[in-house]
């Protein structure tokens, strides 16, 4: 070797066994990419597939239910249903969903060109997808978990051989569980640190848009949530399978407890499910209305002051346990409380909308949907927090109306809002709008179907988690009306997919700025560059890419400035060239393989497996941190 | 609603200078970057570890004075040898500072002196957890007797896991300057696994007060 010849530089030395990865197009580049947008698109589509596996036994409960006596599922097969049903569309669809949105939006709408931790990014990515085909295979490996998304003890704490929950269902549900946490936990941490850090220049706290702000918020929820929740599931596989006694009352166990330490994560979870969708709608409302959000900081304040709420009333599940009077007059009256910050945003939304020129587009749909489904579940939720009254109500289909309109209501509809504002961002096609149209129509009214009548069954009576009932009831026809609804759903989702795939290569161009936007990811090409932005922006006022757009003349009526968005078509012309980005990297893959075979091992108890999980985790950590960042 | 759309239009406070676009961006200061991202990462993970503890912590003191047969704390707690194995992994805390402080002047040798003493300290800690463990079972205490044991055994062994990952985390800080690939540009990651090391620390300070020192309940 000659003088001459330069040593390579760091980021291509090669370390370990693996070759450092060096395509960005391509399946590898896939397994490899530390790309925000990439690993974005991941998430979405991953937690797609799982929307339509839960959607799947959602549809085989309905079919249950369809008639009285149904024979369609036994009733262990029944439980494994509506545990799968609830654990996967909770923390396989709404979490990565909203956290698969924010990898790819967020960084775009504080200019930066990545996120804090590029390669933290992939692993909590492959933790999710790991964890989800994890708790999957249970269905192969002697029976998918059973004891309902919240797993009460002591039913799911007494021990195997007591021949209570008898299958490994359990074990794959708290380990799983755990997995996914370690997942959720890094993405916090990297969205936190994203959005304090990385802002570019000029885009103080209380210019971030919205939907960044409330991926903020969850993300300080997620880090703070999953720990007790970890806790408790740990708790439960040790009483389990290792003798301890946690949840035995008869060995003065307490198993509301485990009730305490679960709900303490599950009423935050709920908010972190949430405040994504109410970030969307707040960036889609002005848009679709050309008007500034109404109360932008009272939007984001009481967006907060949700999260902090959320920590003081998660006793609401528990009503009926015993916890005596005082305890549930005041869990009751902090229910009331939290549904004001609610309303709020409620009349923010409205005041938005008020007065603007409103474009009817799909996205606008679904979003009006959601403020109007959300308002209905947000009033029956108000309804429980009255302590008689959800005595009442609670375990009947009353809870399981509620919950959807909030959750399928609120959650997906906004989601789906989401999806048709920025697909043209993403694949630089617009989503066919008449397709669109039929999927709102028909999930909204199919929607409304499904849930509307459970609030009447409820009230009569039926119960949840229950695989029959008998004839005579008087609950057959909305029974029927229940499960035909749920199949309009199934088909609005069909179209949904189809109108996805046939857009990406068929739909119309659309441009960088196809909505008229207000935020910076409507300032770069659509889909965007690798590096996001050619140039760091400068930011000098919320709604910056507006105000390069718009001016107002003393009538306070709209003027477009002649240099319009000039910025972002002077960036155009750079080519990008001397951006570094960091390299891909094999070891997120790696690490987060070794997750789901420690938690083979665990259930199955077999040394020899944890021994190759252990390998593979110290290998994949080894490797990660002599690799260089970039 | 004047008001808020008034502060649109306020200007942009005073920007540092353009960078440049040498770099994506990574670990670069941002508006307001008072901590490096590493460094807030670190802190992040570790008030969220706060509460994994706390979650343990109120269990073990729900459960307090509430087993039914089988030995109790009073029987077995030999509170002179676990404040003296304490002792050392508190001191091990002054072993971290004194490397991080040889590293960051680049003085490697005082470095792996001080980081080598530093995870003895915390082996020796966790080799008297596991004596007592083993002397505890050998009186009849296993996970399985009674709350005590449970909540116990599962409190203590997951600090002494946090310790046990501390231990390999240091140890890898050593082998890597001993290869010299510990730069001076990497004293923060020296920084960081200190947080955690003192954080860990911090924790069996409370477990200890809360599991030892309390008086026991009962008679
Ligand atoms: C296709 C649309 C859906 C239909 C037809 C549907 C139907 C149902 C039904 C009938 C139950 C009650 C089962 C029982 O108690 O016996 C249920 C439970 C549940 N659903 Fe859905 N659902 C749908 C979408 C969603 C979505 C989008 C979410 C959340 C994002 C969700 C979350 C849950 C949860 C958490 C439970 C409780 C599970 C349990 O009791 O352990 N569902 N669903
Ligand atoms: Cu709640």
């Amino acid at each position: 070797m000659t003088t001459v010849e330069k040593a390579p530089p760091v980021s291509q030395r090669e370390v370990g066994l693996l070759r450092r990865p060096r395509a960005t197009t391509g399946f590898a580049s896939w397994l490899t990419t530390v790309d925000h947008k990439k690993i974005g698109i991941l998430y979405v589509c991953t937690a797609l597939v799982f929307f339509v596996l839960g959607g799947v036994e959602a549809l085989l409960i309905r079919l249950q239910l369809f008639g009285p006596n149904g024979t369609v599922l036994t009733a262990g097969q029944y439980n494994q249903m509506f545990t799968m049903h609830g654990t996967t569309m909770v923390f396989l669809v709404g979490m990565p969903i909203a956290i698969g949105l924010g990898n790819y939006f967020v960084p775009l709408q504080i200019g930066a060109r990545d996120v804090a931790f590029p390669r933290i990014n992939m692993f909590g990515y492959w933790v999710v997808l790991l964890g989800g085909i994890f708790m999957y295979s249970s269905f192969f490996l002697g029976g998918a978990p059973d004891g309902g998304w919240f797993g009460y003890t002591p039913l799911t704490s007494a021990p195997l051989d007591s021949g209570f929950l008898p299958g490994r269902g359990p074990d794959f549900w708290t380990m799983g569980l755990i997995l996914l946490g370690v997942g959720s936990t890094t993405s916090a941490i990297n969205f936190i640190v994203t959005c304090i850090n990385m802002r570019c220049p000029g885009m103080s706290l209380l210019r971030m848009p919205v939907f960044t702000w409330m991926m903020l918020v969850i993300a300080f929820l997620t880090l703070f949530a999953i720990p007790p929740v970890t806790v408790a599931l740990t708790m439960v596989f040790f009483d389990r399978n290792f003798g301890t006694l946690f949840f035995d009352p008869a060995a003065g166990g307490d198993p509301l407890l485990y009730q305490h330490l679960f709900w303490i994560f599950g009423h935050p979870e709920v908010y972190i499910l949430i405040l994504p969708g109410m970030g969307i709608v707040s960036e889609t409302l002005p848009v679709f209305s050309r008007k500034p959000l109404f109360g932008y900081a009272i939007v984001v304040f009481s967006g907060i002051a949700i999260g902090f709420l959320g920590w003081g009333v998660w006793a609401h599940h528990m009503f009926v346990t015993g916890l005596g009077p005082v305890a549930i007059s005041a869990f009751g009256l902090a229910t009331m409380l939290i549904a004001i910050p609610t309303g709020v945003k409620i009349f923010n939304w409205l005041g938005t909308v008020w007065g603007g020129s409103v474009r009817l587009t799909t996205s606008m749909l679904f979003s009006l949907g959601f403020i109007a489904m959300f308002t209905i579940g947000g009033l029956s939720g108000v309804m429980h927090s009255v302590v008689p009254a959800d005595t009442q109500q609670t375990d009947t289909y009353f809870v399981v109306a509620h919950f959807h309109y909030v959750l399928f209501g609120g959650l997906i509809l906004a989601l789906f809002a989401g999806f048709y504002y920025w697909y043209p961002k993403v694949f630089g096609r617009m989503l066919d709008e008449r397709m669109g149209k039929l999927n709102f129509w028909t999930m909204f009214i199919g929607f409304n179907l499904t849930f509307a009548p459970m609030h009447f069954l409820g009230l009569w009576g039926q119960p949840r988690r229950t695989y029959r009932y008998d004839e005579g009831l008087g609950w057959e026809t909305l029974n029927q009306l229940v499960t035909v609804g749920s199949f309009i759903i199934a088909f609005s989702v069909l179209v949904f997919i189809v109108n996805a795939v046939v857009s990406k290569s068929r739909g119309q161009v659309a441009g960088d700025d196809p909505w008229d936007g207000r935020t910076l990811e409507w300032s770069i090409s659509s889909p965007p560059p690798e590096y996001n932005f050619a140039e760091v922006p400068e930011v000098h006022s919320r709604d910056d890419f507006w105000h390069r757009k718009y001016t107002e003349d003393d009538e306070g009526r709209l003027v477009p400035l002649p240099s319009g968005g000039a910025e972002a078509h002077a960036a155009a012309g750079h080519d990008g060239h001397g951006i570094h980005l960091p390299s891909p990297s094999y070891f997120p893959l790696v690490t987060a393989l070794g997750l789901p075979i420690l938690g083979y091992a665990a259930v199955f108890q077999n040394v020899w497996i944890a021994l190759l999980g252990a390998v593979v985790l110290l290998y994949g950590i080894y490797a990660w941190a002599i690799e260089p960042a970039d | 609603m004047a008001i808020i759309e008034q502060t649109d239009l306020t200007p942009a406070p005073p920007s540092p200078p353009e960078p440049g676009h040498d770099h994506g961006g990574h670990g670069g200061p941002g508006p307001s970057a008072a901590l490096t991202n590493p460094k807030l990462a670190m802190w992040l993970f570790l008030a969220s570890d706060c509460l994994f503890f706390g979650a343990f912590i109120s269990a073990y003191l729900l459960y307090r004075g509430r087993e039914q047969d089988g030995p109790t704390p009073r029987e077995l707690f030999d509170i002179p040898f676990t404040s003296a194995t304490s002792f050392i992994l508190l001191m091990s805390s002054l072993g971290m500072v004194l490397a991080l402080a040889a590293i960051q002047r680049g003085d490697h040798r005082r470095f792996r002196l001080w980081i080598m003493a530093t995870a003895l300290f915390g082996a020796t800690f966790v080799a008297g957890q596991i004596f007592e463990f083993t002397e505890f079972s050998r009186k009849g205490l296993s996970l399985d007797t009674n709350l005590f044991g449970s909540s116990f055994f599962v409190l203590t062994g997951f600090h002494g896991a946090h310790v046990c990952m501390g231990i390999l985390w240091l140890l890898s800080l050593w082998g890597m300057s001993t290869q010299g690939r510990l730069g001076p540009e990497k004293a923060e990651s020296v920084e960081i696994a200190g947080l955690y090391w003192h954080f860990v620390d911090v924790v069996w300070i409370v477990i200890f007060t809360v599991i030892y020192l309390m008086p026991q309940p009962g008679t």
